[in-house]
């Protein structure tokens, strides 16, 4: 097996008392999409800045390329492509001068008509940038992480504050993006994001890693299936993970009694239930 | 080489496009000179032998230089990194240095057309006869001009905010380019205004574009001149080197 584009071990990373990492370990194959995913504040952001070379660590090793992001060789930028979490551009260049500027910084950059169409903003290609919309603002800050050619590419809350529309347009960014077999490490707080762009995610809380896999298998820990109905004026709540059993029986009695079961729902978990069993602190 | 021109062509178009700094860094020494010119232009400047244009020309040199060079490049800096922008280019493998030199180019090239148009609109509008030292004229400037980017640069370390970035900036040069002499004689300051003025690189360089464009010397019989804004330029150096931050001020 080839080696990991990025690696990650026994990550540490305090500010002053706080302890931002508390031991981090993964790693994330070529070509794959890793997810981060958490609640604000559990160490998605200090994770990847120092896989950046934007932060130190104070314990652990990390390599992305091969390479210690805090000692990167001169190349090492070259092979990385960076989006921060809030999109900073120059405002009045328009989207292929942005792009054509930046593209200047890279050996083999990719081609600026080619960046515009993969970010879809081809209508855009002559628009300052001040006169862009959050989500167009976003795809360009997209566009200039991708347009050096990048093997990694990071993204910190790539959609976060979108529309739904936005996002699903962002969306069809990245996955066209993995269809390049570019290796990304996602940041998000939207489930629903990282399972539908990730190959495997992993669940980040209070700095530490509490679960990974692949999405699929991340609903393996699912809470139990809800069946509510209402009995003599209050509700009735049923949790199991047999619901079909419990349903049967449940009707059955109801049929026998010649009872109707007034307001009956059955509701599996949402991923949104499964992450925050996942995400919630002891109490 | 060829990234550091890229570099500068982007800093160029960055610069032109945007109108308020174009407008207030480049245009509004120029509005200032013709102003006074047409106020005291024609006026004898006992002290100094000369007429009021004249004299003003090099205080406006020196206003220009305050303007573009120190006040331009730190707010446009300060905007860059509270923005993002200067941690964004941090991850792309454009070298730093490259970066800030293609900055402080940019602004000398603009100085350097500043100063063009203020020296034919003084040949033009007020008669004043064109310099003679020319090399000495774009040494000096050059010289003074990467001193006050340095200082600059330096400046930007100070600066907490974006939004205060403006505030900070004009409250330092504007002052000193009025007791360093730029709009008019600072022979009838108090004492007091003089000690402070006496301290200021912008009095120095003035002094030195008085000796070049009233005078016809040259820069190398001004060494104490040269000297002192040249030590505010390493001093600014060194700071800038100390100060200058690449990533938004946190909180």
């Amino acid at each position: 097996m080839s080696a990991p584009a990025v690696s990650v071990a026994g990550l540490h990373k305090s500010y002053g008392s706080y302890e931002a990492l508390r031991g981090i370990d993964f790693d994330i194959a070529a070509g794959e999409v890793f997810g981060l995913l958490g609640p604000n504040g559990a160490g998605k952001t200090t994770t990847v800045e120092i896989l950046e070379g934007y932060r130190s660590r104070d314990a652990g090793v990390v390599s992305v390329l091969g390479e210690d992001p805090q000692r990167p060789g001169l190349d090492w930028r070259q092979r990385i492509g960076v989006v921060l979490q809030s999109s900073a551009m120059y405002q009045n260049l328009t989207v292929a001068e942005s792009l054509a500027l930046f593209a200047g910084y890279y050996r083999q950059p990719l081609e600026v008509e080619r960046v515009i169409e993969l970010v879809g903003l081809q209508e855009k290609r002559n628009a300052r940038v001040r006169t862009l919309s959050g989500g167009q603002k976003r795809r360009l800050d997209l566009g200039l992480g991708l347009i050096g050619d990048p093997e990694v590419l990071f993204l910190d809350e790539p959609t976060t504050g979108f529309d739904p529309a936005a996002r699903r347009a962002a969306w069809e960014v990245i996955r066209s993006l993995r269809s390049l077999g570019k290796t990304i490490l996602l940041t998000t707080h939207y489930l629903d994001e990282a399972e539908s762009l990730s190959d495997r995610v992993a669940v980040l809380r209070e700095g530490r890693i509490v679960a990974l896999g692949r999405p699929a298998e991340l609903s393996g820990t699912a809470p139990a299936t809800e069946i509510r109905y209402r009995r003599d004026g209050g509700d009735v709540v049923v949790s199991t993970h047999e619901p079909t059993r419990v349903l049967h029986e449940l009707t059955g009695e109801a049929l026998a009694d010649g009872r109707e079961l007034e307001g009956l729902s059955v509701r599996r978990p949402s991923l949104e239930e499964i992450y925050l069993s996942l995400t919630e602190g002891e109490e | 080489m060829s990234l550091f021109l890229h570099q500068l062509r982007g800093e160029q178009r960055l610069y032109w496009r945007s109108r308020e700094l174009a407008f207030f860094t480049f245009l509004f020494p120029v509005l200032i000179f013709i102003l006074l010119g047409s106020v005291y232009g024609d006026d004898k400047i006992k002290s100094e032998g000369v007429k009021g244009s004249a004299y003003l020309l090099a205080g406006i040199l020196g206003y220009g230089i305050a303007s573009t060079a120190f006040a331009g490049l730190a707010i446009v800096l300060v905007l860059r990194r509270e923005s993002g922008i200067l941690k964004r280019l941090r991850a792309t493998p454009l070298p730093p240095p490259v970066y800030l030199a293609a900055a402080i180019v940019s602004t000398v090239f603009v100085y350097a057309i500043e100063a063009a148009a203020l020296i034919l609109l003084a040949r033009v509008l007020f008669d004043v006869h064109l310099p003679t030292e020319w090399f000495s004229l774009i040494l000096a400037l050059l010289l003074g001009s990467l001193a006050f980017a340095a200082l600059g640069i330096a400046l930007t370390g100070f600066i907490r905010s974006g939004e205060g970035s403006s505030a900070v900036v004009n409250a330092i040069y504007l002052p000193t380019s009025f007791l360093s002499g730029s709009f008019w004689s600072p022979h009838a300051y108090p004492r007091f205004l003089e000690v402070i003025a006496d301290i200021l690189p912008l009095t120095y360089f003035i002094r030195l574009m008085r000796d070049i464009v009233l005078r016809n010397e040259t820069i190398w019989s001004n060494w104490s001149e040269v000297a002192v804004v040249a030590a505010w330029g390493i001093g600014g150096l060194l700071l800038a080197i100390r100060a200058f931050k690449w990533e938004p001020r946190e909180g």
